[in-house]
């Protein structure tokens, strides 16, 4: 009696759990928990309070991976409306912070409502888009265009440029996966190159200085170069081993600046070398092919653009990241999917895990 | 095409263009990946060596450790120049954001006087930019204790332990050692061309004058490094190796110290300068220009006070006159003359010429000292009394070109080569000096007249009294002619080996001896019998010498007398010396500025000398000056 009511409780925590998705979750939590410590240990240790996100993430992941897709759905529209509507509220009251208007203060706490549309945007494109999804014509894409356009600008204006590409690439893989025409994408890409010039001009001044010393970071060495010269620096030191785990003389004189968060990837880089480096991607590789194979063998249109987006988001995150950190793209506020400290992005990408472990397993349980 | 779409197959198809959506993200993955690990290739192993060099740049810093400059000590092994280690308080500008309220709030814990801050004021202008500069030098322990208690108010100040330069005896041969002051950027250029750049880091000061600055690399050392890790603030976490700077060479002089102390002394209020050489090395015993200063005052920038006083005192006591100063030599010309005359055959010693007391040229009377003429001279009376006729007919006789020919020889008109930097040419006259000096042509021409008084060293001659101590010193060492010099020999600091100035001739003048004799005999005659002989009664030594006065202000036709003339317009009073004349040890050229006659003002500085330098005796009081015979 007793044995078989553990034997369906075991089944009922891992029913619904995927396990390539866990394993290979579990092991970037862990090579991440280790960066985190060696960025960390020599001041403010910041590795147990990692360790809790984690914690935190994987409940959060385990739960929203009970919900099957179509409960799901539910969420999207209250969560797009009251992620906009704090969106206005945050470019009407929003407390500024570096120059930034990003965050709202509920007087004992302060939160970034931009956060909630990381996934509130794709649910919505996804529920809007099933919904349709008999009689998808053209200018669905562009109501769907325009759902995403909304935060978006509303996001880039703040200005967070780093959450407003998360949000916007989600939206828009949405979008690629149900179905957007190839020429629309192929038009929507000339028009992006035509217009970049104007585009150029609407840039704030940092936003500008960031891609000028990608193209020459000696330019301004003291400046918004500093961080792209000490995290080169960092990463071909490091060479083809490593200096070992704790021994990166970059990250512990403290040349490596925010070398627990956004930059955490030169820390790893430096201990680790090639070799890790070679590690950390195809782990990210196995990551998104597990994630693709689900988005690929998705039952419902929902299900398939979310896992889709979802999927392209993770590979979004960590291209972005490594590819700024490590000099080929401008610096924006990306973090390193489960390396860079901090909870709230933590408990973002673990529920967007969770989505692709529900869509995953309870497609399973509805064939059977 | 849509109405002959089956219903059935509709969604299959779509599947298909969906899944097709996938497979393109997917490859659209793995290429930018391949992208990404294709920069971490490029960055980790292609520039791999770069990267690790810009990663030890950032965090090794070289800290220099400033070697002890070398000692300097005279022949008997007093110290002349050393090194103290003292407190400093010193402020570094780049970390001051107001240095004026640093500087008040830092008096209000130490005193600070206007002298320091004007002082500092000057040093910020010439300093290089990230050094720390003193607002305050030789802290006592007391202020040292009062400032670490409020060091914390003060970021960018901080107390150093330095070494200092120290001169021990002051202002006493502070033209020969010369001092040491702070790096400028005159100072940095002579650095850098002479590849010592890297040396100098951290050393702040350089030897500005004398034997302090001609010997500057080898007093200096060499710097020893620190490699010292540091973070990204620049705060050091840790050392990881040291270098030991190597001390600087220590320097023994020919000078000797009590000699030169002596015959600064008997200068007494009186501008001028003395060289003493020994004839048979060149090595320099004495070099005295007075007035004196005291170079302390330079070593941490000179306070403006006491820059105005040195610098604008009618009397010019940074002048070093020994070598800078070009004075006629007068009187104490003839002995060179009469050289010269044997040796070019125009006389022989017993030739003699009668002394109406006036010689006539091109219907100018040149005037002997003594009315009425000395009667029948010869070459020994000539110089014993110092005939001015006679070598009024010998200079014309000779001719400009055969004298000035004879003189450049005996090194008049030319550098000697003396180890201190910045000596003075003087004036050998001759028509080719003439035609460099002057532009308008009329100028430039030479007239016979103008030889004449050159043959009494008036006229265009001026000599440095150190070319006029080297040509005695060449007579009195029968033609053996060295280089004047100051260091004798230098130690090793890691070795301890010495380096000797090796006394090598610089020339040998192919004089015949028994000419050469007759000169010393003449000279001899002069302390014994001549105008020499007052200054000289009672020597228990045979010396040689010639007084010479050196008219500073023509009065035409006019008779001098002294008395009337202002005393900056007085002549200047000389004396060329060298004793014991058999065997000379010492040689000498004394020169008084407006001393008036050599024989009343010079010569009895010239008996102090050696009756120290010979006999070890100290003067009992100051030179009296009384009536002698002119010269």
């Amino acid at each position: 009696m007793f044995q078989q009511f553990l034997q369906r409780l075991r089944l009922r925590l891992v029913e619904h759990l995927d396990g390539p998705l866990l394993l290979i979750m579990l092991a970037l939590m862990t090579v991440g928990l280790s960066t985190v410590y060696s960025a960390t240990y020599d001041a403010n240790n910041r590795a147990l309070a990692q360790a809790l996100n984690m914690a935190v993430g994987l409940c959060a992941m385990w739960a929203v991976a009970q919900f099957p897709p179509q409960k799901l759905m539910r969420f999207a529209v209250p969560l797009y409306v009251v992620g906009v509507v704090l969106l206005v509220l945050v470019f009407l009251f929003g407390v500024k912070v570096n120059g930034a208007r990003r965050w709202l203060s509920l007087g004992f706490i302060r939160i970034q409502p931009s956060e909630l549309l990381k996934l509130g945007v794709p649910l919505m494109l996804a529920w809007y888009f099933h919904k349709h999804e008999a009689v998808l014509k053209l200018r669905h894409y562009l109501v769907a265009g325009l759902l995403l356009l909304v935060p978006f600008a509303l996001i880039a204006k703040q200005p967070d440029l780093g959450t407003a590409i998360l949000v916007g690439a989600a939206g828009f893989y949405v979008l690629f996966f149900a179905g957007l025409p190839w020429q629309v994408i192929i038009g929507l890409a000339a028009t992006g190159a035509g217009a970049a010039p104007f585009v150029w001009t609407m840039l704030h001044d940092y936003q500008r200085k960031r891609i000028l010393t990608l193209i020459d970071p000696t330019s301004d060495p003291l400046g918004s170069g500093y961080h792209i010269i000490q995290s080169t620096i960092a990463i071909g030191s490091g060479g083809s081993f490593g200096k070992g785990w704790l021994a990166g003389t970059q990250t512990h004189l403290e040349f490596i600046p925010e070398r627990h968060t956004d930059f955490i990837f030169a820390v790893f880089s430096e201990e680790r070398g090639l070799l890790g480096n070679s590690v950390l991607v195809l782990l990210y590789l196995l990551l998104i092919g597990r994630g693709l194979m689900i988005t690929a063998n998705a039952s419902t249109l929902f299900a398939r653009v979310m896992a889709g987006s979802i999927t392209l988001s993770l590979f979004t995150y960590a291209f972005v990241n490594m590819g700024m950190v490590s000099g080929i793209l401008p610096v924006v506020g990306v973090p390193l999917p489960f390396m860079s400290y901090g909870g709230t992005a933590l408990v973002t990408l673990s529920i967007g895990i969770g989505i692709l472990m529900s869509i995953q397993t309870h497609r399973m349980l509805v064939r059977q | 095409m849509r109405a002959r779409q089956s219903p059935l197959t509709a969604p299959d198809r779509e599947l298909d263009r969906f899944r097709f959506r996938v497979a393109f993200a997917g490859v659209a993955v793995l290429v930018a990946f391949a992208l990404l690990v294709a920069r971490f290739f490029h960055l980790q192993i292609v520039q791999h060596a770069y990267y690790t060099t810009r990663a030890e740049d950032n965090r090794i810093s070289l800290v220099p450790i400033v070697p002890n400059r070398g000692v300097i000590v005279d022949s008997k092994g007093v110290v002349l120049a050393r090194n103290y280690s003292a407190f400093t308080l010193e402020i570094t500008p780049s970390k001051v954001d107001d240095l004026d309220a640093t500087i008040d709030g830092l008096s209000r814990v130490i005193e600070v006087l206007p002298k320091d801050r004007k002082r500092f004021r000057r040093l910020l202008e010439e300093s290089k930019t990230f050094e720390s500069l003193p607002i305050r030098s030789r802290l006592t322990e007391e202020e040292v204790a009062r400032f670490a208690a409020n060091r914390y108010l003060f970021p960018g100040v901080e107390v150093k332990a330095r070494l200092f330069r120290q001169y021990p005896l002051g202002p006493i041969a502070s033209h020969a050692i010369g001092y040491i002051s702070r790096i400028n950027k005159r100072d940095m250029e002579i650095i850098e061309e002479s590849d010592q750049a890297a040396n100098y880091k951290g050393t702040d000061h350089i030897g500005k004058t004398g034997i302090e600055q001609k010997y500057e690399f080898q007093l200096h050392g060499e710097t020893g490094y620190e490699q010292v890790e540091i973070d990204a603030g620049g705060r050091a976490i840790r050392n990881l190796s040291r270098t030991a700077p190597v001390q600087g060479n220590n320097l023994t002089l020919t000078l000797d110290t009590k000699l030169q102390e002596m015959a600064e002394k008997a200068f007494g209020e009186r501008r001028g300068a003395l060289v003493a050489i020994e004839p048979s090395t060149g090595g320099i015993l004495a070099l005295v220009s007075t007035p004196t200063f005291d170079p302390n005052l330079f070593i941490d920038g000179i306070r403006t006070d006491d820059w105005d006083l040195l610098n604008n005192s009618p009397d010019k006591p940074l002048l070093n006159r020994a070598l800078n100063g070009a004075y006629p030599p007068g009187s104490t010309f003839k002995p060179f003359m009469a050289l010269a005359a044997l040796e070019t055959g125009k006389r022989t010693p017993g030739q003699a010429i009668s002394d109406p007391g006036f010689f006539n040229f091109g219907g100018h009377q040149f005037r002997d000292d003594k009315k009425g003429g000395h009667g029948s001279v010869d070459m020994y009376k000539s110089i014993v009394h110092s005939c001015d006729t006679y070598y009024y007919m010998l200079a014309n006789d000779m001719g400009i070109d055969s004298i000035a020919r004879f003189m450049r020889h005996l090194g008049f008109g030319q550098r000697t080569g003396v180890d201190i930097e910045g000596e003075s040419e003087g004036v050998l006259p001759s028509p080719e000096w003439k035609k460099r000096r002057f532009k308008r042509p009329e100028q430039q021409k030479w007239f016979a007249g103008e030889t004449i008084s050159i043959g009494i060293g008036q006229g265009y001659n001026a000599y440095t009294p150190i070319q006029l101590a080297q040509a005695t010193a060449v007579v009195a060492n029968n033609g053996i002619m060295f280089r004047p010099h100051l260091v004798k020999y230098i130690t090793d600091s890691r070795t301890g080996e010495k380096t000797m100035i090796e006394p090598e001739p610089l020339r040998i003048l192919p004089w015949k001896r028994q000419h050469v004799e007759v000169i010393k005999k003449a000279m001899i005659g002069v302390n014994t019998q001549g105008t020499g002989a007052r200054a000289f009664a009672g020597a228990a030594y045979v010396s040689a010498g010639k007084t010479g006065t050196a008219q500073v202000f023509s009065l035409k036709g006019a008779d001098y007398k002294a008395s009337r003339v202002k005393k900056d317009l007085r002549d200047h009073a000389l004396f060329i010396a060298f004793a014991p004349a058999d065997q000379p040890k010492i040689a000498l050229a004394v020169l008084v500025e407006n001393g008036g006659f050599g024989a009343q003002s010079a010569a009895p500085i010239a008996r102090m000398v050696f009756d120290y330098y010979l006999l070890g005796k100290l003067p009992k009081g100051a030179a009296a000056e009384d009536d002698v015979e002119d010269d």
